[in-house]
């Protein structure tokens, strides 16, 4: 990539970084050169976004109906797996598969709840008395 | 300790967080000489790997670079440096380990996850666990921290330093500090010596690691791939997978091309350093594939964009794999041979 070719579109890194670029000089030597963006970039890390924020509205949906409990919820919207879920709380993946029912769930001891708003990083209440 | 303890460490802005923590802390040290390509090229950080039935993030799980660590540790024995690397089991330990290395004035290396990194764009806050920072003092209690794809120092909360080094998940970082030790001059002779052994290595490792998914073979893998995937997975999801190989390639943190720029900028100061002309002209090679995946990522944008989605578009991108393919792969077999 040659220095004049560098992109420079408006991104989520303005105004926090620029992206270091390894590019071409007038002579044809290595040098760096920062970047606001590229639109390529943005538009695959838009689109994963988008994925994402599609995810989190029908775990909303669902908790809404009474199909699954909250902890499906906020495992979405932070982004997580049960596998990762599972190693934030210390709960097999088959017992946080059983917290996800939303009458199992009611049931939970607060010292339970505790464990989960710690991994989601919001309090009990939140957790709680989110009904979607 | 005290809540205020500021120790001298030029911040160095790099494309890739391993290199400029490593980089910037051999020169910390005394190696004056060393860029982020020559550690790169030194710790062979160029790679590819696709990783079948894995997944990152709902998508395809492709790296274009080698192990987190690895550039460090390679290109320091190389050099014969040492790195001396602490994980701990109690965030206590972890803690006042850090603490006591400030009141040495030994800058450190943090691995750290980005999910809770509060400074970095909450775009990019996703659970991974692999980067690199170095915290080199405490200010007022917060902890002075240079991060190398920053432009600028910043500062974490103790706080968030534990939740960022005691981040769960693949790579846990459990509070992994580490920092070279034994930093004794380099000669020329040395160096040039270190640059052949670490090509070497590379193009050894492009070409002959065994099985279809790992060196340049993995590039051919993933074009295989996408010749299947609009078939299997469907139009939109196929595009999002598209979407995951270019921000592997390009996202924040690779000098772009997929670490292939970064990857000829060190032939052309191994040339240099080495007075091996042929080195300049492989470096072109890999330049051209850099500009290559470069389109390739234009060529996937527009099927993910919605505005390219025949199997034909996905066939055409799996094509221009297959070149960027043979290319490295001639590169390498050159590479392989190069002599003093």
């Amino acid at each position: 990539m040659k220095k004049e070719d560098v992109p420079q579109d408006p991104s989520a890194l303005v105004g926090v970084t620029r992206d270091v670029c390894y590019v071409k000089d007038k002579d044809g030597k290595y040098t760096t050169d920062l970047s606001i963006g590229w639109d390529v970039k943005k538009q695959a890390l838009d689109n994963a976004w988008d994925d994402i924020k599609e995810r989190v509205a029908d775990a909303a949906t669902q908790v809404k109906k009474g199909e699954i409990s909250p902890v499906f919820y906020f495992m979405e919207l932070k982004l997580m797996d049960l596998t990762l879920l599972s190693s934030y709380t210390g709960f097999w993946k088959w017992t946080i598969k059983r917290h996800f029912k939303p009458s199992v769930f009611k049931s939970l001891s607060e010292s339970k709840l505790n464990i989960y708003a710690k991994a989601f990083d919001i309090s009990i209440d939140e957790l709680k008395n989110f009904n979607g | 300790m005290d809540n205020t303890l500021i120790r001298p460490y030029n911040h160095l802005q790099t494309a890739h967080c391993e290199n400029g923590v490593a980089t910037g802390l051999l020169k910390h040290h005394g190696l004056d000489f060393m860029t982020e390509p020559l550690m790169f090229g030194l710790g062979s950080g160029i790679f590819y790997i696709h990783i079948p039935f894995l997944m990152v993030n709902g998508g395809p799980a492709i790296s274009y670079r080698s192990m987190p660590g690895w550039i460090f540790s390679r290109a320091s024995k190389l050099l014969g440096v040492k790195v001396n690397r602490k994980k701990f089991s109690s965030e206590k330990e972890a803690y006042d380990y850090l603490n006591k290395q400030i009141e040495l004035g030994n800058p450190v290396g943090c691995q750290v996850g980005v999910f809770n990194l509060p400074y970095f764009p909450a775009e990019y806050r996703f659970h991974f666990n692999a980067h690199n920072l170095v915290v080199y003092g405490k200010e007022n209690g917060n902890y002075l921290v240079s991060d190398p794809v920053m432009e600028t120092v910043t500062t974490l909360t103790e706080e968030d330093m534990v939740k960022v080094r005691f981040a769960k998940g693949p790579l846990a970082p459990k509070g992994h500090v580490y920092y070279p030790e034994n930093v004794k001059k380099v000669s020329k002779e040395e160096l040039q010596k270190a640059i052949y052994k670490a090509i070497h290595r590379t193009a050894f490792e492009m070409i002959h690691i065994p099985g279809p998914i790992a060196g340049v073979d993995g590039i051919n893998y993933t074009a295989k791939q996408i010749r299947k995937w609009r078939d299997k997975l469907g139009p939109r999801k196929a595009g999002l997978y598209m979407g995951q190989i270019v921000r592997m390639q390009e996202e924040i943190g690779t000098g772009g091309g997929g670490f292939r720029f970064l990857y000829a900028a060190f032939l052309e100061q191994a040339a240099e350093i080495t007075g091996n002309q042929k080195l300049l002209t492989l470096s072109d090679e890999f330049t051209k594939a850099g500009d290559l995946w470069r389109t390739s990522a234009i060529n996937m944008g527009r099927i993910f964009k919605g505005r390219l989605n025949e199997q034909k578009d996905f066939l055409e991108s799996a094509d221009m794999l297959d070149n960027i393919a043979a290319i490295e792969r001639a590169a390498f077999k050159e590479l392989k041979k190069i002599k003093p």
